[in-house]
Order: C-alpha cells, then sequence, then structure tokens
C-alpha cells in the first residue's frame, strides 16, 4: 500500500535576525492510509514545524526544502490556490490551545459550518444540519442548544470537541493533531483521545500525531517517531519503541518518569502551617447597585495541616482552587477561616506585618516564563528577597549567598548577570526556586513547579525539589494536576473539586485504594491505566449528502 | 567581572555533580534587545539622519553665545585677559558710566581695540541687540540683497568704518524693532527645544506616576483617577491658558508650569494599561510573596515595562510642547516680551506681510524642528515594535 503523506528529506530554516535556524534537518517518515504516526519529542524539537509545514503553515521567514507528498502529489511547491483547497479538506488540523483557536467573536455553528461552505459550498440550513450531526458525532451534549453558543460559554474539553468538529467536517483523510490534549484536565484528555480513536476507526483517516507524552503515543500510535534537534533518532512500531528502545535519546525519554519516594511519612512531626474552614468566596454582583447575588466558592471549608519536613499534595483539576488555596495560606489573597504559621494565627495580620514572615514562606509558581521578570538579570532577581529580609548584608555577602543558593540548584553563578530569556524552561524554573530558596525559608508552596517542562527536565526538577528538602528539611505543599508527579514527592494526599477537599490520606491510601469515583477516574487517566469507557457514541456518523 | 573571577575555582559548597562551566563569554554591554532596536533604529534612514541632524542643531544652538552674541567672546585690555560672553564688565572699566558695557558702542570699541584686542563671534547680534545704524527702515531685509555701499551707508564712516563687516551683516535681515534675525532664530531654537524637552520631561513624570498608581492599586482608586482625567481632559484647556497666563505674568517657569497642568494627561493612559497588562504576571506575585513593597515592585519590575511605550511617544510630546508654546507666542501669551520666540517672530512676519524674510525663516525654522522630531519619533516607535522585522 502506498503511502498516504510521506515527507521526504524535509528541511525548514527559519531567518531570525541574520542568522539562520535549522528548525527541522532532513526528516524523512511516511503516513499509511488509517493508521496513526506519533512524533514525539520534547519542545524545541522541531514536531510542531513540521506538523504546520505539511500544511504550508509557516510564517514567512521560513524555508521548505525536500518533499512532502501526499497521494503523490508534492505540498512543498503546490500552489496557494490548490493549497486552500486541500487545507480543511482532504488534511486538517487541530492546535495545542482550545482557547485561542476559535474566534472569541463567532458562535460554535459559524466556526464549523465556515469549512463546509467554504469546500462543499453547503447553503445555510444544509450547513446547519450537518454541523449539528457534527457536534453530536464528537460528542458534544446538548449539542442543538450548542449551535449559537460563543466559544467562552464552554469549556476547555467541550471547545477542543468543536475543534474536533470542524477538522472532521470535511472528513479529511489525514487529521494532523499538534499537541491536542496538552491543555485540558487529565479527565477531559482521556475522553478527547478516546474520542479521537472512536472517530479514526469510523472514519478510516491516517492520523499525525504530535505530543511530547509518551503516555498518549503509547495509547494512540501504531508507529512513532522519536525526535530531537530537528532529526528523527529513531522510527518503529509502537511496541517496539517501548519494548526494546534503541537510541540512547528514546531510552533517556523512556526513563524520564518522575521517579523516586517521598520522604518517610512522620505523622507526629510539629505542624508548620495549619488552616481550618478556610474559605475564598468571590462575590458576584449583578445589577445597577451592585448587589451580591451569590459566591463562586474556590475555596470552601478546608481543613489543612502540614507537617515539618513532609510533602502535602494537592490534587485537582482546573478549577477546582487548589492554586487559590496555596495562595491563601500564604495570605497573598484574602480568605476567611483560621490560618495558623509554626503556631501563631497569622490571618488578623496585615501586610506589613506579613513581611517578617515572608522569609519562612515562598513559593514557587508554575509558569517559568511569566514568574521571572524579563528585564532584571538573574542574580538580581534571586537576591531581590534578600534586600528585603536581610537588608544589613553587606553587596558581597549578597552576593555570596546569590552564588550559593544558584550553585544549589545546579546553576552556575557565572550566569548570574544574564536574563531570564538566555535560559531554558527547566533552569528557569531553577532560577525561581532559587529565588525562594535563597531566603531559608521553612515552608514552600509548590504550585505546579513541574507542569510546564518538558517530561525529562521535569523529572530533574523534582530530583533536585526532593533533594533540598532533604538537605534542608523543608516542608511542602506541592500542588498539581499531574499524579505521577504527586507520587514521586507527597506522603500525604488530599484530592480536591470545585473548592472542597473530596478525598484525603497518605499517598499510599490514595494511590493503592482510591475511595470516591472522581480519584479513581483521575488516577486511571493520569497513569494510562485500563479505563472504563467514559464516552459513549450514542449517533453513527453519516456520510454527507 | 571580579565576581566571574573569582568563580573560575570551584565553590566550596558546590555538589560534586555540579559542573562549574568555564566563564562565560564576556557579555556585551548592550542587551541583545537593546542591539536589536538600535539596529531597526539606524536601518530608518531617515529617523537616524533626522536625529543626527537635530542633535547637530541643538549642539549647536546651546553654544549660541559663542556664535551669536553682541559681545567679544575674549577680549586683552590694557594686559588683562576679559571673557565678556560670560562676566558683565561695568563701562567705568573702560572709562565709560554704564552699568554693563556696550561692546558694540564705538567709544568702547575704539578704547579697546587702542589698549588691546577683542574676538567677536560669527554673528556680533544678540537677540536682543537692536541695530541702530540701519539704512533702511525696519524691517531691513537680508544684508546681501543690497551693495556693500548701501548695507554700510548707515554707519559714520561708510564702507570706512570698522563696524562695515561681515560679522554686522544681517544675514536674514531685521524684524520690525532692529533686531537680527539669525540671532533670534538661534536663542529661539534653543529656548523651544529646551522648553519642550523640560516640558515633555515633567509631563512624562507626572504622567508615569499618576498611571503607575492609577494602574497598580486598581479598583477605587483607578476609578477616582480615571474620571477626574475624564473632566481634565473635556476642560478647554487652550482658553484656560489664555485666561491664567493674561493673570499671571509670564515668564520660562510660570509657562512651564501653566502648560504642564494639561500636558500630562498624555501618558496616564498608557501607563496605566502597561501596569494593568504586568500586574497580574506571576513575576509580580513572587515580589509580593517575598515582602517586596509596594514602592519597590512598581520601581524594579513594572516601570520598565512602562519605559519602552513612554520613549516611543516622547519625541511626539515634545514636539507637542514645542508648539504649544510657538502657539501662545504667536498669540502673544507666551514667553515675557523680548524673549527670542519663534512664535513671535511668525506673528511680526504676520503683520510686516511685505517683509517675506521674517515668514519664510521663521517657518523653515519651525518646520524644520517640527519635521525631525516627528522622523525621529517614527524611527523610535518602529525600533520598539516587537513585530516588526530587520530589513
Amino acid at each position: 500500500m502506498s503511502p498516504l503523506l510521506e515527507v521526504d528529506r524535509l528541511t525548514i530554516d527559519f531567518r531570525v535576525d541574520e542568522r539562520i535556524v535549522h528548525a527541522v534537518r532532513g526528516l524523512s517518515f511516511a503516513v499509511q492510509p488509517g493508521k496513526t504516526l506519533a512524533l514525539v519529542g520534547e519542545s524545541g524539537s522541531g514536531k510542531s514545524v513540521t506538523a504546520a509545514s505539511v500544511l504550508r503553515l509557516l510564517p514567512s521567514s521560513a524555508r521548505i526544502g525536500g518533499r512532502i507528498l501526499f497521494n503523490g502529489r508534492d505540498l512543498a511547491t503546490a500552489t496557494d490556490r490548490e493549497m486552500r483547497g486541500i487545507r480543511g479538506n482532504r488534511i486538517s488540523m487541530i492546535f495545542q490551545e482550545p482557547m485561542s483557536s476559535l474566534n472569541p467573536l463567532h458562535t460554535v455553528e459559524r466556526q464549523v459550518s465556515e469549512v463546509l461552505s467554504v469546500h462543499r459550498g453547503l447553503g445555510r440550513s444544509a450547513a446547519r444540519a450537518r454541523t449539528l450531526q457534527l457536534l453530536k458525532d464528537v460528542g458534544l451534549n446538548d449539542a442543538a442548544s450548542r449551535l449559537d453558543a460563543f466559544p467562552h460559554q464552554l469549556s476547555g474539553g467541550q471547545r477542543q470537541r468543536v475543534m474536533i468538529a470542524m477538522a472532521l467536517a470535511n472528513e479529511p483523510d489525514l487529521l494532523i493533531a499538534d499537541e491536542p490534549t496538552t491543555a485540558l484536565d487529565v479527565t477531559v484528555q482521556a475522553q478527547i483521545l478516546e474520542l479521537l480513536k472512536s472517530l479514526q476507526a469510523r472514519l478510516g483517516m491516517a492520523m499525525l500525531f504530535i505530543t511530547h507524552d509518551l503516555g498518549i503515543v503509547r495509547e494512540m500510535a501504531d508507529d512513532v517517531c522519536v525526535m530531537t534537534e530537528g532529526e528523527i533518532v529513531e522510527r518503529g512500531p509502537t511496541e517496539r519503541i517501548f519494548a526494546a528502545p534503541q537510541h540512547a535519546y528514546t531510552k533517556k525519554l523512556l526513563a524520564a518518569e518522575p521517579k523516586g519516594a517521598p520522604p518517610a511519612r512522620r505523622p507526629e512531626a510539629p505542624v508548620v502551617v495549619e488552616a481550618e474552614g478556610l474559605r475564598v468566596w468571590f462575590p458576584v454582583k449583578r445589577g445597577i447597585m451592585r448587589r451580591t447575588v451569590g459566591h463562586i466558592k474556590a475555596v470552601d471549608d478546608v481543613d489543612i495541616q502540614v507537617r515539618e519536613g513532609q510533602t502535602l499534595g494537592i490534587v485537582g483539576e482546573s478549577g477546582s482552587g487548589k492554586t487559590t488555596l496555596g495562595r491563601a495560606l500564604l495570605r497573598l489573597i484574602s480568605s476567611e477561616g483560621r490560618i495558623a504559621f509554626l503556631g501563631d494565627d497569622i490571618q488578623a495580620r496585615n501586610w506589613s506585618q506579613m513581611r517578617p514572615l515572608r522569609r519562612n514562606m515562598q513559593i514557587v509558581f508554575q509558569d517559568p516564563y511569566g514568574s521571572l521578570s524579563p528585564r532584571l538579570p538573574v542574580g538580581a532577581i534571586v537576591a531581590e528577597g534578600l534586600s528585603v529580609h536581610m537588608p544589613d548584608l553587606t553587596a558581597a555577602g549578597r552576593q555570596e549567598r546569590v552564588e550559593r543558593a544558584l550553585t544549589e540548584v545546579g546553576l552556575d553563578p557565572a550566569q548570574a548577570d544574564r536574563y531570564p530569556h538566555e535560559f531554558s524552561g527547566g533552569q528557569r524554573q531553577r532560577i525561581a526556586i532559587a529565588r525562594a530558596m535563597v531566603l531559608e525559608p521553612k515552608f514552600v508552596v509548590l504550585d505546579e513547579p513541574t507542569s510546564a517542562l518538558d517530561m525529562s527536565v521535569q523529572a530533574q526538577v523534582i530530583d533536585l525539589l526532593r533533594e533540598l528538602q532533604r538537605r534542608h528539611h523543608l516542608t511542602y505543599l506541592f500542588i498539581s494536576h499531574d499524579l505521577r508527579v504527586i507520587r514521586a514527592l507527597a506522603n500525604d494526599v488530599l484530592v480536591m473539586k470545585d473548592g472542597k477537599v473530596i478525598e484525603r490520606g497518605t499517598a499510599d491510601e490514595i494511590f493503592t485504594t482510591p475511595k470516591t469515583d472522581y480519584t479513581r477516574a483521575l488516577l486511571a487517566a493520569a497513569l494510562h491505566t485500563a479505563r472504563q469507557p467514559v464516552l459513549e457514541l450514542q449517533e453513527t456518523l453519516e456520510a454527507p449528502q | 567581572m571580579m565576581a566571574r573571577g573569582m568563580l573560575l575555582v570551584r565553590p566550596v559548597w558546590a555538589p560534586a555533580d555540579v559542573a562549574v562551566s568555564a566563564p562565560a563569554l564576556v557579555k556585551p554591554a548592550l542587551s541583545p534587545i537593546t542591539r536589536r532596536r538600535l539596529r531597526i533604529f539606524l536601518a530608518n534612514k531617515r529617523g537616524a539622519w533626522s536625529l543626527w541632524l537635530f542633535l547637530v542643531l541643538f549642539v549647536v544652538t546651546l553654544f549660541s553665545e559663542f556664535i551669536v552674541n553682541d559681545r567679544p567672546i575674549i577680549a586683552a585690555y590694557k594686559g588683562e585677559l576679559l571673557f565678556p560672553f560670560a562676566i558683565d564688565y561695568p563701562e567705568s572699566k573702560f572709562g565709560g558710566f554704564l552699568a554693563t558695557t556696550n561692546f558694540r558702542d564705538p567709544a568702547n570699541r575704539d578704547e579697546i581695540n587702542a589698549n588691546g584686542w577683542m574676538i567677536w563671534p560669527p554673528i556680533r547680534y544678540s537677540y536682543g541687540t537692536v541695530d541702530n545704524t540701519l539704512p533702511v527702515p525696519t524691517p531691513a531685509p537680508p544684508g546681501w540683497t543690497m551693495s556693500t555701499e548701501e548695507r554700510c551707508s548707515g554707519y559714520p564712516q561708510g564702507v570706512d568704518d570698522p563696524d562695515c563687516t561681515l560679522g554686522n551683516m544681517h544675514w536674514l535681515g531685521t524684524d520690525d524693532v532692529g533686531r537680527d534675525v539669525v540671532a533670534r532664530l538661534f536663542y529661539g531654537f534653543r529656548i523651544s527645544v529646551l522648553f519642550g524637552f523640560v516640558l515633555a520631561g515633567l509631563s512624562s513624570i507626572v504622567g508615569i506616576v499618576v498611571g503607575a498608581i492609577s494602574g497598580y492599586f486598581g479598583g477605587w482608586t483607578d476609578l477616582l483617577i480615571q474620571r477626574f482625567l475624564d473632566i481634565w481632559t473635556s476642560v478647554p484647556s487652550l482658553y484656560v491658558l489664555l485666561i491664567v497666563s493674561s493673570v499671571i505674568a509670564p515668564s520660562f517657569w510660570s509657562l512651564l508650569i501653566i502648560l504642564l497642568l494639561f500636558s500630562w494627561v498624555t501618558l496616564v493612559g498608557l501607563v496605566r494599561a502597561e501596569f494593568l497588562r504586568v500586574r497580574n504576571f506571576e513575576y509580580i506575585e513572587a515580589a509580593r510573596a517575598l515582602g517586596v513593597s509596594n514602592f519597590t515592585i512598581m520601581r524594579r519590575h513594572l516601570f520598565p515595562n512602562a519605559m519602552v511605550s513612554t520613549l516611543t511617544f516622547l519625541p511626539f510630546i515634545l514636539s507637542g510642547s514645542v508648539t504649544t508654546l510657538t502657539a501662545l507666542d504667536f498669540l502673544g501669551f507666551g514667553l515675557p516680551a523680548g524673549s527670542p520666540s519663534l512664535g513671535e517672530l511668525l506673528n511680526q512676519a504676520k503683520s510686516n506681510l511685505g517683509a517675506p524674510w521674517l515668514s519664510i525663516s521663521a517657518l523653515v525654522t519651525i518646520s524644520l524642528m517640527l519635521a525631525l522630531l516627528i522622523f525621529i519619533g517614527e524611527a523610535v516607535r518602529d525600533a520598539f515594535d516587537p513585530r516588526k522585522n530587520v530589513a
């Protein structure tokens, strides 16, 4: 059988300020009809650029070399007119970010039917009927009433379903999925993957699946190409790659799962942070008089205890209130209920009375790009807290502490006068950790510190955090949606949903004998274990008239 | 630099697995982003040339006293070295009786030349010097339109008079009081640009501070400031300026303050928007978690972001300030009478339509100055535009 898509010695170069950046160097792969090929790699490996090049969606600064044969036609040299006939029709694409891939000013119906009217010339009512059918096919519940909804009225998972409906509208031969589930919660992720698989089986389309997540690859792909630095280092059937990886890079990727054990549980250790009946309610105001008509309960009656030298993991999906809880404990946002730090009540303290305590309670944020000021050199970023809490320190003393902190997180102190943009994501997260650690705090809130990082980097950061905890006897509150990371770090776990704690216990209990369905669903989705079907397709996909 | 040298040795506290790499490449003096901006700016030929031309004009007019002055730069009198351009000498020093010396007075000139020498600037008039020896009624046309005899016919000895030199020629004629137009253009350009700089600087400072407070604190503070601005900007500022400056005696500084009352609002919106955007970034939250004070957060983390929009706007504010000053001068409510002002020259041109040298020179100077500022502003705006590709 001849391949549907054959990419032959593809090279993509970008011109950036006079320099040439080689994003992809001599890539060759083939996608067979009805099969799924996964391109796996970490950020910067060139996998998304490759996907975009198939549809020629690259910016004008890119130069494409080599051949991209689709059904024997070379897309690299096709005219724009030809490309328009192919895009969204024979080949379609779903993107990573469901929030920004839909036009916020268009209704769902208009977005989906646009593809139909462009390529099939369907009239309004025919397009509407077909759109409704598609929305039902992608499992959007209550599809008829969603036709007139705007993107902001849908959740992330629903938006991604609409995206998929758009992509499938013309029953393409090839679907390019560029990290389609990365921005979604794990349980939603599982549903979307399930949906894609069942749709693929029904339509017999081929899929080019771009991802960094090996768990997804194992589940979805027939064949795998492992990419790094713009080249394919290993390729083969999925089972073979996972069972017997040949190339060192593949082995490294596979070994990058977060490993290691959390610190031993000591229920008798002194309590560092304690909260009772903690509430963060945001009032919902309506009308001219701005009357409070209700509350959004971001955190609702949460009791929490974090013991010295231990790690409490907080698990939940987006919107569960876990981040709000972390910030409320540090009194970065206002809350109600008792918060005690090292025994004394800190809820009544005002901002300046809190300042002396801040030295002992620190936070590391999720986004290593947003959490470092782009206009300060790294040394100044790390030193910032020192000037507040140890104002008597001489310049040399401050410098010494900054260097020690940087060394401790595995960075070269000689780089202290560089700016954040010169560092990779993992290095930036190390800088953020150094900024917290330079004050030698007792209690650190880690708010998804690993979720924006590549797999292999994630594992390194987790090892670093565990090492720092062991060395300095730190107390962690670790917030994450990723149960694999939680398992590697936390000895107690708290599961949150809609602002409430729905399950709590030791890590072993949660992972081996989860009590609630929600926890079980989270576990199944995150660890890619056998999962019960979460989605039932009621409608069968009909051929368009 | 010392720190980097020290760190070539592995620090004692470094764990064994941390490799201390070779010293980093020497950091260039400008950060990459600054270099990129500079490159884009210089790639805009019109903007770059405008900047150079403006700088040359500005620096030259800064030293107007050496170029266009009614006093010698250096003089020697009875063995003593004098610096009349900077120091006021009483006339008694040279045998007269006035409090200050008029070096253009033939009596003083002859006295000094007899007992020493004088070095005059190329043009021997200051902005206020009235030429009493004009051969024709004021406004006098440019000297080069007349023959030498005609030009010097106002001097006691005619062509043979020691004052019949090129330095005493009116290259662009005189205004209707008999003051040299070139001298007034030199000083007028200088005072306009300086006034513009000071006004733009002060309005930026006030605007940034107000915008920063409005954007950083948000909520009620923001609401009150914004509503105040709505009211303030709807005041017809030109009429208020006219009324106020007819009550208060105008001087450089009083005029500056009056204009500042209305010019500071330009930047508030920009800075506020920038602060509103950036204050929700995680690095601001991180700084708050470190216990850094609000003022320091604003200064260290937010202000640099607002700098970009401020710098982009500065040339335009500058040209706006110059225009306002010229307009007020033109209407007669500007700088005190006798000051070298381009607006006043324009006004004279209007009342003396038969003297085209007045209107042409004022027009060319003002348009050149404003055009240069706008071209520079455009180039700066392009340089700070992150989407702009390097050509």
